[in-house]
C-alpha cells in the first residue's frame, strides 16, 4: 500500500470520556441508535447479537459487600490508528473487501456497507468487540420507518456495522463550511450524537491534534488511559478515572503483575 | 489428441489459475454481495432539507427542552436544546426514543368504544362527536341526580393549563375528586404545609451545594428533573463537592458517590434524627438560623436526645456509631450542606417522618431557602384564569381502597396522562377497584394497561403534536417550557384540553359558563397573557431574580415538630406487612434511567439498553447478595419464585455484591401486559407484589418494598 505523505493539517478525531462523570444512564447508546438508524428486535437481551455501536459496560472491582464498587464504561469503536499511526488498525488490515478503511485525513475508521460481504474477519480481528453483524434484515414496526434519517444508509442482512464517529455529521459540517467559503470547521460544528446527548457532559469529542480543542489537553490528564494499550492498536478513545482499579481494568494483567 | 493424466492435471490447474487471475472471481463475489444485499425491502429514507423545531418533552416530570430534526415533514431525531435552563443540550434515554412513541404501533388512532368484555380488546371506532356526546350525557345525568361527587379523575400531573382545565371542569361540575397520581411530591407538600404553613413544594439545590447527604434519592437515576440532576451531579464533582449516599443497595447514585453507606431499609429517618442529635449535642448547629427562623427547637432536641441516641441509632440502622458521628461533623462543617430525601425516582410517597427528619437537618444547618440548600417553592402563577378556581386536588393513595371497600362510589373515572392499573402498588386491589367503576374514560395516546381496560378512549395528541406548558419538576428556580407541535397529528386524535372544552360546551349551562374559549390554543395564549410572547418566542420562562427573592422572604418559621404535640407519633417505626417467619427476606424496588416506570412504557430503543443482568429473554433477574443466595441454595441464573403477602412471581437470580444480605432487589418498570411485543410480557411488575403501608402520622403510603420469600423453582 502506498504511504500517503503526512499532512500537517491532518486531523485526528478522538474522544475523551470522563468515567468519574459517567452515570451509566445509557443516553449515548440511544442517541447513537437514533442518529444512525440502528435497528432493534423483539428480544435484545442476547447481547452478543444486539447491535449497539456505542455500548455502556458495567465494571466491578470484584470485592464483596460492602466494599463493592461499580463503574460504567461507554465503549464505541476505538478508531485505532495502529502502530505509528499508519492506519494499520486490526480490522482494516484483514478486510478482504476494502469495506473498512482508515481515513488519513480524519483518523476515522470507516465501514462501507455495500462493499462488505459479511466474512466477519474484522470482527474476529477487533480486540474491542466494537463491530456488529447483521444476522437478520432490519424490520421496523409499521409506521416507524418514518423516523429513519437519510444521512445514514440502512444496513441489510449480512453486513458488518460499527461506530463511524457520526462521519455524516463531519461531511455536513464540511459542506456547510465550503458553502460559506471557509476551509475549516470549528470544534462545535462537528460533534458526535453521543457527545451531544450526554446529560453528564462526560464525553468530549474533537481533534486530538488541535491544541485549540478540549480533547487535546484532556488526553494528557494523569488519569487518562486507553483500552488494551499494550496491544499497540493506538486507539483514539481516552478514558479518565480517578480510581486506580478502573484504570487497571483497561488492560489485561497477570495476577501478580505490577 | 490423447488426454493423459499429466495434461489433464496441468490443464485443470492452469484453468483454475487462469480464472483466479481473471477478474471473474472478484466480479462474482461482488455480484453475490450486491445480490444478497440490495433487497427491495431494505428501506431507503427519502432525502430532503433538514429543519429544526424547538419544543419541550413531557414524557416525565423533567421538563427538558428538545429540538427535533425534521426532513420533509418527517421527524427524524430528538435532541436536547443547548442553553436550555433545564437540560442544556443533555437528553435522556426516554426523551431520545420519543419518535418511537410518535410513530409506534401502540398509538390509538381514533376514539374507541368498548364492545366486548372489558379488557378483551374489542373496540368499535366511533366519531369524536359521538364520543363527546356520550360522556356529556353520562355526566349530565349524574349531575341531575346529585351524584356529581361520583365522578373522579386520576391525572399524572397537576401543574399547567391542561390540569387547570380539568380542575376547573371538576369544580364547575361539582366534584372535588381531581387527583394526582401519588408521588413523593405529596409528602414534600405535606411537610412544608405542616412545618411552615405554606402551600409549596421542596426543591433541593443540588448543583450549588458542596455536601449532599442523600437518604436514598436516586440523584442520577431519574430523581426530580432527571437530566438536570445528572448535570448537577457533574457540576458538584467539578467543584469538588461531596455526595454521600445512604441506601441498602449500591445504586448508580451510590456507585458514583464519594461514600456509600448501606442502611437497614426503612430506617433512614432514624439515621437523620441520630445525626441531628449529634449536631445538637455538639452544638454544631446554626444558632442564628435556629433562633430566628425555627420554632419548637427545644422540644425536638429533647426528643432526639432521649430516643435517638447514637447507640440506639446504631442498633436501628445497622450503621456504626463512628460513621454516624463523622457524618454529623462533616454535614455540619460543610459550607453549603443539604440533606435530601425522596427515595429512588421519588415515585413513592414515603412517610412524613422521613421528610421531616431530613428537613430538620437542613434547618439545623440553616440551609432552608438558601443557595445550595433546600427551597420551598410555591406554585408559580405564571398563568391566570379569569374567575376563581377552587383547588380540587385530593390525595390519590386512598382512592382505590375507598372504591374497593365501597366507601366511595365512583360512577365515572377520567384517566389523564397516567396508567394507574400498571403504576399503582398492589395491582390486584387496583384491578378490583377498577372493576367496580362502571365507566372509565381514558385520554391516553397509547394502548397502555389502563386504556386497554377502559370503556371509552378519547386519544390525546402525543406531545410532539400539541401545544402545552411544561413544568420542570422541583427546581429552585421554576422553569416553564412550551411544548409545540413538531408534526401535524398523525391520527384522528384530539388535544385533551379541547376535549374537556367540548364536553363542557356539550353539557350546556351552568357547566359551560366557566369555559369561554373556543379552543385550547386560544385558552393557553389568553391564560399566559403578557408572558405568552416570551414563552412562545423563547420557548421557556424563567425568572431568576424575582423567583428567588420572592421565595426567601415568603418563607415562614420552620416548626421542628410539624405541629404534632406528641412528636413521637411523627416518627413511629412502620412495620412492613408479612410474617417474618414466612417471609424472611425483604423485597425492595429500584429505579433505572433505562426503564421508564411512569405512565409511559419503555420504547424499543430503551428496552435495548437494559442489561442482561436485569432482563434475559422474558425473564426478570432479581439481585441477591451471594451470602443470601448461598443460604438458599441459589446460584447465578437459577429460577426462583419471589413470594410476598400480595402475590408471587417467577424470577431468575443475579448475584450482586452491591446489595445488603437479606434483601432482594427488583427493577420498577417491567412486567407490562399492554404495549407492543418489544415491551409486553417482559419481566414482572413489582407493583403486583407490593402493597401499601400507611404512615399513621400522615395517611401517606410509606411502603418501600415488602417482606418476601425466595424459593428455588
Amino acid at each position: 500500500m502506498k504511504e500517503e505523505k503526512s499532512d500537517k493539517s491532518a486531523k485526528k478525531f478522538g474522544m475523551v470520556i470522563d468515567l468519574d462523570k459517567c452515570t451509566g444512564c445509557g443516553s449515548c447508546m440511544v442517541a447513537c441508535m437514533a442518529e444512525n438508524n440502528v435497528p432493534f428486535k423483539e428480544d435484545e437481551s442476547k447481547k452478543l447479537v444486539s447491535i449497539t455501536w456505542m455500548r455502556v459496560y458495567r465494571l466491578t472491582n470484584g470485592k464483596s459487600f460492602p466494599d463493592t464498587e461499580i463503574c460504567y464504561l461507554p465503549k464505541p469503536c476505538q478508531h485505532c490508528g495502529g502502530k505509528g499511526e499508519h492506519g494499520h488498525s486490526p480490522c482494516v488490515s484483514v478486510c478482504p473487501a476494502t469495506a473498512t478503511d482508515y481515513n488519513k485525513e480524519t483518523g476515522i475508521v470507516s465501514q462501507i456497507y455495500t462493499r462488505c460481504f459479511g466474512c466477519r474477519y474484522c470482527m474476529a480481528a477487533c480486540p474491542y468487540h466494537a463491530r456488529y453483524f447483521n444476522w437478520w434484515d432490519p424490520v421496523w414496526p409499521k409506521g416507524m420507518e418514518e423516523y429513519l434519517s437519510p444521512n445514514v444508509s440502512v444496513r441489510m442482512r449480512g453486513v458488518v456495522e460499527k461506530c463511524s464517529f457520526c462521519f455524516h455529521r463531519y461531511q455536513l459540517a464540511k459542506d456547510k463550511a465550503y458553502y460559506e467559503g471557509r476551509s475549516d470547521i470549528g470544534e462545535n460544528e462537528y460533534q458526535t450524537a453521543c457527545a451531544q446527548a450526554c446529560p453528564a457532559g462526560a464525553i468530549t469529542f474533537g481533534d486530538l491534534n488541535d491544541s485549540g480543542h478540549a480533547v487535546y489537553e484532556l488526553k494528557k490528564n494523569k488519569n487518562a488511559f486507553r483500552l488494551l494499550e499494550r496491544l499497540q492498536t493506538n486507539p483514539k478513545i481516552y478514558y479518565l478515572s480517578s480510581r486506580q482499579w478502573i484504570r487497571r481494568a483497561g488492560d489485561n494483567y497477570l495476577k501478580n503483575e505490577k | 489428441m490423447k488426454i493423459g493424466r499429466r495434461s489433464f492435471l496441468s490443464l485443470g490447474i492452469g484453468g483454475i489459475a487462469g480464472i483466479m487471475l481473471s477478474p471473474l472471481p472478484w466480479k462474482l463475489m461482488d455480484d453475490s454481495a450486491i445480490w444478497t444485499q440490495a433487497w427491495p425491502w431494505t428501506p431507503v429514507p427519502p432525502k430532503g432539507e433538514a429543519t429544526y423545531v424547538n419544543s419541550a418533552c413531557t414524557l416525565c416530570p423533567g421538563g427538558c427542552g428538545i429540538s427535533v430534526r425534521k426532513i420533509n415533514g418527517r421527524a427524524v431525531k430528538i435532541e436536547g436544546i443547548e442553553g436550555h435552563p433545564v437540560n442544556d443540550g443533555g437528553i435522556c434515554v426516554l426523551g431520545l426514543s420519543g419518535l418511537q412513541l410518535l410513530y409506534g404501533p401502540t398509538r390509538i388512532r381514533f376514539p374507541f368504544k368498548r364492545v366486548g368484555e372489558r379488557g378483551a380488546g374489542k373496540w368499535s371506532e366511533i366519531s369524536w362527536e359521538e364520543a363527546i356526546s356520550e360522556v356529556a350525557q353520562k355526566l349530565g345525568d349524574l349531575r341531575k341526580n346529585g351524584q356529581s361527587e361520583s365522578v373522579a379523575c386520576l391525572s399524572g400531573n397537576d401543574k399547567g393549563t391542561v390540569p387547570a382545565l380539568f380542575k376547573r371542569f371538576f369544580s364547575a361540575y361539582g366534584s372535588s375528586n381531581f387527583m394526582r397520581i401519588p408521588s413523593v411530591s405529596d409528602s414534600y407538600e405535606l411537610a412544608v404545609l405542616r412545618s411552615s404553613g405554606q402551600k409549596a413544594q421542596l426543591a433541593f439545590d443540588i448543583e450549588n451545594s458542596d455536601f449532599i447527604l442523600s437518604f436514598g434519592s436516586g440523584i442520577i437515576e431519574g430523581w426530580g428533573s432527571p437530566v438536570h440532576m445528572i448535570r448537577a451531579n457533574s457540576i458538584v464533582r467539578k467543584a469538588g463537592g461531596k455526595i454521600i449516599q445512604i441506601e441498602p443497595r449500591l445504586s448508580n447514585t451510590a456507585a458514583k458517590s464519594d461514600k456509600w453507606i448501606p442502611i437497614n431499609p426503612g430506617t433512614e429517618y432514624a439515621l437523620a434524627l441520630g445525626i441531628a442529635n449529634v449536631i445538637i449535642l455538639k452544638s454544631l448547629f446554626n444558632k442564628n438560623f435556629v433562633d430566628s427562623n425555627t420554632s419548637e427547637f427545644n422540644k425536638f432536641a429533647a426528643f432526639v436526645k432521649s430516643v435517638y441516641s447514637i447507640d440506639n441509632v446504631e442498633k436501628i440502622t445497622g450503621i456504626k456509631k463512628e460513621t454516624i458521628e463523622a457524618l454529623a461533623l462533616e454535614f455540619a462543617g460543610a459550607a453549603k450542606p443539604v440533606a435530601v430525601c425522596g427515595r429512588g425516582q421519588g415515585k413513592v410517597q414515603g412517610s412524613l417522618g422521613e421528610v421531616m427528619a431530613v428537613q430538620a437537618l437542613n434547618a439545623l444547618v440553616g440551609n432552608i431557602n438558601k443557595k445550595g440548600g433546600v427551597f420551598t417553592v410555591s406554585d408559580h402563577r405564571y398563568f391566570t384564569l379569569p374567575g376563581s378556581v377552587p383547588d380540587a386536588t385530593k390525595l390519590a393513595n386512598h382512592f382505590t381502597d375507598e372504591v374497593k371497600s365501597g366507601k366511595y362510589t365512583a360512577a365515572v373515572l377520567f384517566v389523564y396522562e397516567s396508567n394507574p392499573l400498571y403504576s399503582l402498588s398492589d395491582s390486584k386491589s387496583v384491578r378490583e377497584a377498577f372493576a367496580k367503576i362502571p365507566f372509565i374514560v381514558s385520554f391516553s395516546s397509547f394502548m397502555d394497561e389502563t386504556a386497554t381496560n377502559s370503556d371509552l378512549i378519547l386519544p390525546n395528541h402525543v406531545y410532539l403534536e400539541r401545544y402545552e406548558d411544561v413544568y420542570a419538576a422541583s427546581l429552585p428556580i421554576p422553569v416553564i417550557s412550551l411544548s409545540s407541535p413538531v408534526v401535524s397529528p398523525q391520527f384522528d386524535t384530539k388535544h385533551a384540553g379541547d376535549v374537556i372544552l367540548k364536553i363542557a360546551k356539550k353539557m350546556g349551562s351552568p357547566v359551560a359558563d366557566s369555559f369561554a374559549w373556543n379552543s385550547y390554543d386560544s385558552y393557553l395564549e389568553e391564560a399566559f397573557g403578557d408572558n405568552w410572547k416570551v414563552l412562545s418566542e423563547q420557548g421557556f420562562l424563567e425568572d431568576r431574580t424575582v423567583a428567588l427573592a420572592a421565595l426567601i422572604t415568603a418563607s415562614k418559621k420552620f416548626d421542628f415538630t410539624a405541629g404534632f404535640t406528641d412528636i413521637k407519633s411523627l416518627y413511629t417505626p412502620l412495620v412492613t406487612e408479612g410474617d417474618p417467619d414466612k417471609y424472611p427476606l425483604f423485597l425492595i424496588p429500584y429505579d433505572s434511567m433505562r426503564i421508564a416506570s411512569g405512565y409511559i412504557g419503555d420504547p424499543p430503543f430503551a428496552v435495548k439498553t437494559v442489561e442482561d443482568t436485569v432482563l434475559k429473554g422474558n425473564d426478570i433477574l432479581v439481585e441477591v447478595n451471594p451470602v443470601t443466595a448461598k443460604a438458599l441454595g441459589l446460584l447465578e441464573g437459577n429460577s426462583a419464585i419471589v413470594e410476598t403477602a400480595r402475590g408471587k412471581a417467577k424470577v431468575k437470580i443475579h448475584l450482586f455484591e452491591g446489595i445488603m444480605p437479606g434483601l432482594v432487589a427488583m427493577p420498577r418498570g417491567l412486567g407490562h401486559s399492554a404495549y407492543d411485543n418489544y415491551l409486553a410480557g417482559k419481566g414482572v411488575n413489582i407493583n403486583e407484589l407490593i402493597g401499601s403501608l400507611e404512615d399513621p402520622a400522615s395517611g401517606l403510603d410509606a411502603a418501600w418494598g415488602i417482606r418476601a420469600a425466595l424459593i428455588k423453582a
